[in-house]
């Protein structure tokens, strides 16, 4: 089995490359895996010690202003809320970010490598990567990965030479174009409050308070989201943070506690 | 001196790689290419060596399309060109499967010339023997353009360039007859360039030329007769009219 681990090489080989002069197709770096008797076995077992189980809500959407992509922050491990205040959109480049659901290593490491190669083709071609191209080379990173338990669901947004593009990527190796997703234990909320309420001419206000509305419903029923809901805006100069609210604050100002009049004791009403 | 022209790996004492110098050689030997930029069309023209009357000319074509965007011609060892045209064509489409967008010409000449760099260091292997001329409309920006790659795996763009056979001769011309020119002008300007140095005649020529909508066109033998023959009556007009005013005094 051979790894496509040009994500992790160094940009300096020290021997030259004899090797590559005679081969047909050029091969990827690669390195051997170790021989046992149950591999798939053995990494399963190893996985589950160390990886926690994941839950998170994100959700992004493509409408006449650009794109709208929102997420909470909370890392669970199981029942235990570990973090509320994880960064779940990440930055590519100045004009692409994406999502982080499943494993937050594996998303925020393959990520950043993404970086990499969207800058080194920048260098190499005098123009910025497309979001279809970005997309691509993550899908391909994570292929050759396939069965050996990464757990990536992401989705790539972006302005380039096409307008707004949104595509879908997950370590199973799917890549999805697409204009509405949203990923992560709490989806089928979000889905359900983004579905009711999208337009495609929403004005850039109401697109960001839908984005906003469907997290925290998200959070709200979903055990494994909550903590803040973050909302960015990708436009045709590059993506701007617009807002990152603590969901109980948004509980409070969509649902303000309503004032029940004050019980009365029970009084012994005497007969006359 | 001969010592230091076996192994492609050895520098000589002047600084001088004497392989890629003799690879050099071997291009100068090859039949005479040229390359014509206009505004909106570029040609590129072949020497036309006589066909034995048994071949069958259609399986010798020297002006190849590497994408639907991109040609090329080469001078030099034409064995060495099949390879180096092999791996081209098989990393343009390997780069729209990878990020889904056709080569830039810049990109695709790069690609050819690093690949022929990489045969003058390492052991064992000699030099490609050939210079390409490589033409191309940018796929997002629909600029023209005209690069030339050789042997040592430098690589420029050009406005207009010519390799092999008296290619000396063929630039001087082109140097001092350039000008901005677009469609058929560009073909008439790189048939004249070629005429410098080949017998005229379609037979002895071919030229193709590409344009952004139609792509690549190879020009049939009549085609290139009859712009021969409309530069030969050109020129028998200016000479004329160079003539005449001396006449008159």
């Amino acid at each position: 089995m051979k790894l496509d681990t040009t994500g992790l090489e160094s940009f300096a080989p020290l021997h030259g490359g004899m090797d590559d002069l005679h081969g047909e197709l050029w091969a990827p770096p690669s390195f051997d895996l170790p021989v046992c008797a149950d591999f798939d076995g053995f990494q399963k077992n190893a996985i589950q010690m160390v990886k926690p189980a994941k839950g998170t809500t994100t959700l992004a959407f493509v409408f006449k202003e650009g794109i709208i992509v929102a997420a909470e922050s909370r890392t669970s491990m199981g029942g235990y809320v570990a973090s509320q205040n994880v960064k779940k959109i990440v930055e590519i480049n100045p004009h692409m970010i994406a999502t982080v659901a499943g494993g937050a290593a594996d998303c925020i490491f393959w990520h950043r490598n993404l970086g990499v190669k969207c800058r080194l083709y920048e260098l190499e071609n005098k123009r910025r990567i497309s979001v279809a191209g970005a997309s691509k080379l993550l899908t391909n990173m994570l292929y050759s990965y396939l069965g050996m338990e990464l757990s990536v669901g992401t989705m790539i947004a972006g302005w380039d030479e096409m307008g707004p593009s949104l595509y879908y990527v997950d370590s199973e190796g799917g890549r999805l174009k697409g204009s509405r997703f949203s990923v992560g234990s709490g989806s089928p909320y979000a889905y359900a409050v983004l579905d009711n309420g999208y337009r495609y001419d929403m004005p850039l206000g109401e697109a960001a308070e839908l984005a906003r509305r469907a997290i925290y419903h998200a959070t709200f029923r979903d055990g494994a989201s909550g903590g803040v809901a973050i909302v960015y805006h990708v436009g045709p100069d590059g993506w701007k943070k617009l807002s990152g609210d603590d969901v109980k604050e948004l509980h409070d100002k969509y649902y303000p506690a309503v004032q029940v009049p004050a019980e009365q004791e029970m009084m012994q009403i005497t007969p006359l | 001196m001969a010592r230091y022209d076996r192994a492609i790996t050895v520098f000589s004492p002047d600084g001088h790689l004497f392989q890629v110098e003799y690879a050099l050689e071997a291009v100068r030997k090859g039949n005479a290419a040229v390359g014509v930029r206009g505004t909106d069309a570029i040609v590129l023209g072949v020497e036309k060596k006589a066909t034995p009357k048994l071949q069958d000319s259609r399986s010798v074509r020297k002006i190849v399309s590497l994408d639907n965007h991109i040609a090329l011609a080469c001078a030099g060892l034409k064995a060495d060109a099949r390879v180096l045209i092999n791996r081209a064509r098989i990393e343009c489409q390997s780069h729209r499967l990878t990020v889904e967008d056709p080569v830039t010409v810049e990109y695709i000449t790069r690609y050819i010339a690093g690949l022929q760099q990489k045969f003058t260091q390492s052991g064992g292997v000699r030099p490609f023997g050939l210079s390409t001329l490589i033409i191309g409309f940018d796929p997002y920006t629909g600029v023209p353009a005209l690069y030339q790659t050789d042997p040592s795996g430098t690589f420029s763009a050009w406005k207009a360039n010519a390799t092999g056979r008296n290619s000396n001769s063929m630039r001087e011309f082109l140097e001092k007859n350039y000008k901005e020119t677009s469609g058929q002008e560009t073909v008439k300007l790189a048939i004249r360039a070629l005429l410098e140095v080949v017998e005229s005649g379609g037979k002895n020529i071919e030229i193709a030329v590409m344009t952004r909508e139609t792509g690549l066109r190879q020009l049939d033998e009549a085609e290139i007769d009859a712009i021969v023959a409309e530069i030969e009556a050109e020129k028998a007009a200016a000479e004329a009219a160079k003539k005449a005013p001396s006449k008159e005094t």
